[in-house]
């Protein structure tokens, strides 16, 4: 039964890069920038779940939600300090500007507190089950079922309420939505916050099971993130929720057959299949370039 | 750079500038870390002259330029070390493949646009660097063993021949027409322009040069290692390109020596040297978009100075 405990990691790594995802997929679909921060809004994410654990002694569920506020409202200082005056510059010279961003947070963290990792504390008694034969700890279930509830609350925001009604209107078409009287720069503001508070669920989720944490963990997981919105298709929040699925699975497949120094590379070749044969993902619709 | 005028003079310049060095590194006047930091120096013109190239003249937006100089340096090391040609031939096929991978990773992924492209060629970088971790007969992760050839002569050579051909390029009614390209793809195709074919082109050019800086880059070290050529050394190609101006050769040139200059004297503190270039990224971007000298070259300015009211020619 070996394949169903990987399967079952590889589902748990794929909820962490789907939970990032989502939150590149919503600015993408919002303001077509890559926003190559993300990934370090998600290390930040976990530095502050792994203070907040250690130095306050908070459990959890408590260091999720500080983390995640926290993140949103820096998410949104990123956005309000560089981005928005990007608004109509070339898309180069917004893409540097993320990189700029990018490498500010991570080198900025090593400055205030030194690049030597951290061991993040053990927060579950870490029980494990037995299914079908296969051993599965009581931590992949609880990430699996936080990253499910996140991605339901997500769901819930984007199409139910005035504010989620709000953002697929400004991705839809930001001049008509202007002209009916929506807040562009409000709604931008807040699908940063909300990408920026998965990311650092993300951040506190990964902290726990990896158990080490580091101001470099977020590039990474940062690309790998965007290659899942890239695979299912880039401004689609299921899309970017299977995208992350798939991507893990394939990942944790790779290593298990023993090619574990490949691993990385399998996500890059399946970003570069999927921008030559299918540009816009397993979710999108094509779309013609207008002159 | 007009042939007819400015060839010889920047000839000239270059022969003066190449011998006084000589001359102070022959004599001993300069010592090892002075004449290092100036073969350096060219090395990162190189890299940067080569990325204008395809993101400057093409506009084809490429963070993966390291992968390339990985491959220039991998190969021409596998020569020099393991089959003992001589350096210079090293150097050239170390160019000639990591052309070669410039046609493999361009013919593909210069079908895709702006962030697409960035990011199929940072996959591309990173797969490249993967590959070499993986191979066991250059060390893997622990790396390479290189002896130390280049030399200020090799070095400002190859910068000097680097220099002749982009410009050459860049004037020809090839680089014309690449041009055409960055301006407008869509219209440059409607014109008749094979755009993919430039687009292809200009980029296994930029990647020959960077395979020759890579053999420069690694027979300077003394030890070549996958982690040395990851994002990071894209990213540090890449601000010489957008602090120098995007389309201006004199701009990459200069902000090539003035960060190597100050990386040099920031060695001993990475972090802040890792701020410092994210900071001038940030605000270049946010208040100079084109960069700093945009798409002016430095003999533009002289000219400006000339005829106060005609103003520089753009793109030349």
């Amino acid at each position: 039964m070996e394949w169903i405990q990987q399967l079952i990691n590889g589902i748990s790594l794929g909820s962490i890069y789907a939970l990032i995802a989502l939150g590149y997929t919503m600015v993408y679909g919002i303001i077509k920038l890559i926003n190559f921060a993300h990934g370090d809004v998600f290390m930040v994410g976990s530095f502050i779940g792994f203070y907040s654990i250690t130095v306050f002694g908070l459990g959890f569920f408590p260091a999720l939600i500080i983390s995640m506020t926290a993140c949103a409202l820096f998410g949104v200082i990123i956005e309000r300090i560089a981005y928005k005056r990007l608004r109509n510059a070339t898309r180069i010279a917004a893409l540097i500007t993320a990189i700029g961003v990018s490498l500010l947070i991570e080198y900025g963290v090593i400055y205030i507190r030194g690049a030597q990792p951290e061991a993040y504390p053990d927060v579950f008694s870490n029980r494990s089950f037995e299914i079908f034969g296969a051993q599965i700890s009581s931590q992949s279930i609880l990430i699996l079922s936080v990253s499910i509830v996140l991605m339901i609350l997500l769901q819930f925001i984007v199409h139910k309420t005035k504010t989620g009604k709000a953002m697929r209107a400004v991705s839809h078409d930001t001049e008509a939505a202007k002209l009916m009287g929506i807040n562009v720069d409000n709604t931008i503001s807040a699908t940063f916050a909300i990408g920026s508070a998965l990311a650092g669920a993300a951040g506190v989720i990964f902290g726990v099971y990896y158990t080490k944490i580091d101001p470099l963990m977020g590039v990474i997981p940062g690309v790998k993130a965007f290659v899942a919105a890239v695979l299912g298709g880039i401004g689609i929040i299921p899309g970017a929720m299977v995208g992350g699925l798939v991507l893990g699975v394939v990942e944790t497949i790779v290593s298990a057959l023993g090619f574990s120094l490949w691993r990385d590379a399998a996500a890059f070749i399946i970003l570069i299949l999927i921008l030559i044969f299918r540009p816009s993902g397993i979710f999108g619709k094509n779309t013609r370039e207008k002159v | 750079m007009k042939k007819s005028k400015q060839f010889w003079p920047f000839m000239i310049a270059a022969v003066v500038v190449y011998a006084v060095v000589q001359l102070l590194i022959s004599n001993g006047m300069m010592n090892q870390f002075y004449s290092n930091t100036l073969i350096f120096i060219a090395i990162n013109i190189i890299l940067a002259v080569s990325l204008h190239l395809v993101i400057g003249i093409t506009g084809q937006f490429s963070i993966g330029h390291a992968g390339f100089l990985a491959v220039g340096a991998y190969i021409s090391a596998i020569l020099t070390m393991k089959l003992h040609l001589p350096f210079i031939v090293a150097i050239l096929v170390g160019g000639i493949v990591a052309a070669l991978a410039g046609l493999i990773v361009g013919i593909p992924s210069l079908r895709l646009k702006g962030d697409y492209l960035a990011i199929a060629t940072l996959g591309f970088a990173e797969i490249i660097r993967i590959v070499f971790l993986n191979i066991d007969a250059v060390g893997g992760a622990a790396g390479m063993q290189v002896s130390h050839l280049t030399t200020w002569t090799y070095a400002f050579v190859c910068l000097v021949i680097t220099l002749i051909v982009i410009v050459n390029f860049t004037n020809s009614r090839h680089g014309i027409a690449s041009i055409s390209v960055r301006e407008n793809e869509i219209a440059a195709d409607a014109m008749g322009i094979n755009t993919t074919y430039y687009k292809v082109i200009a980029f296994a050019i930029g990647s020959f040069f960077a395979g020759v800086a890579g053999a420069l880059y690694s027979h300077n070290f003394y030890i070549i290692q996958p982690s040395q050529f990851g994002f990071l050394k894209s990213f540090d190609i890449l601000i010489f390109v957008v602090l120098g101006g995007l389309g201006s050769l004199s701009g990459a040139v200069l902000s090539a020596i003035l960060l190597t200059v100050v990386s040099t004297y920031l060695q001993g503190y990475p972090e802040t040297r890792m701020i410092i270039y994210s900071l001038v990224l940030i605000l270049v971007m946010l208040y100079r978009p084109k960069g700093l000298m945009g798409t002016m070259e430095i003999t533009d300015y002289f000219k400006l100075w000339r005829t106060p009211k005609g103003g520089g020619q753009h793109g030349k």
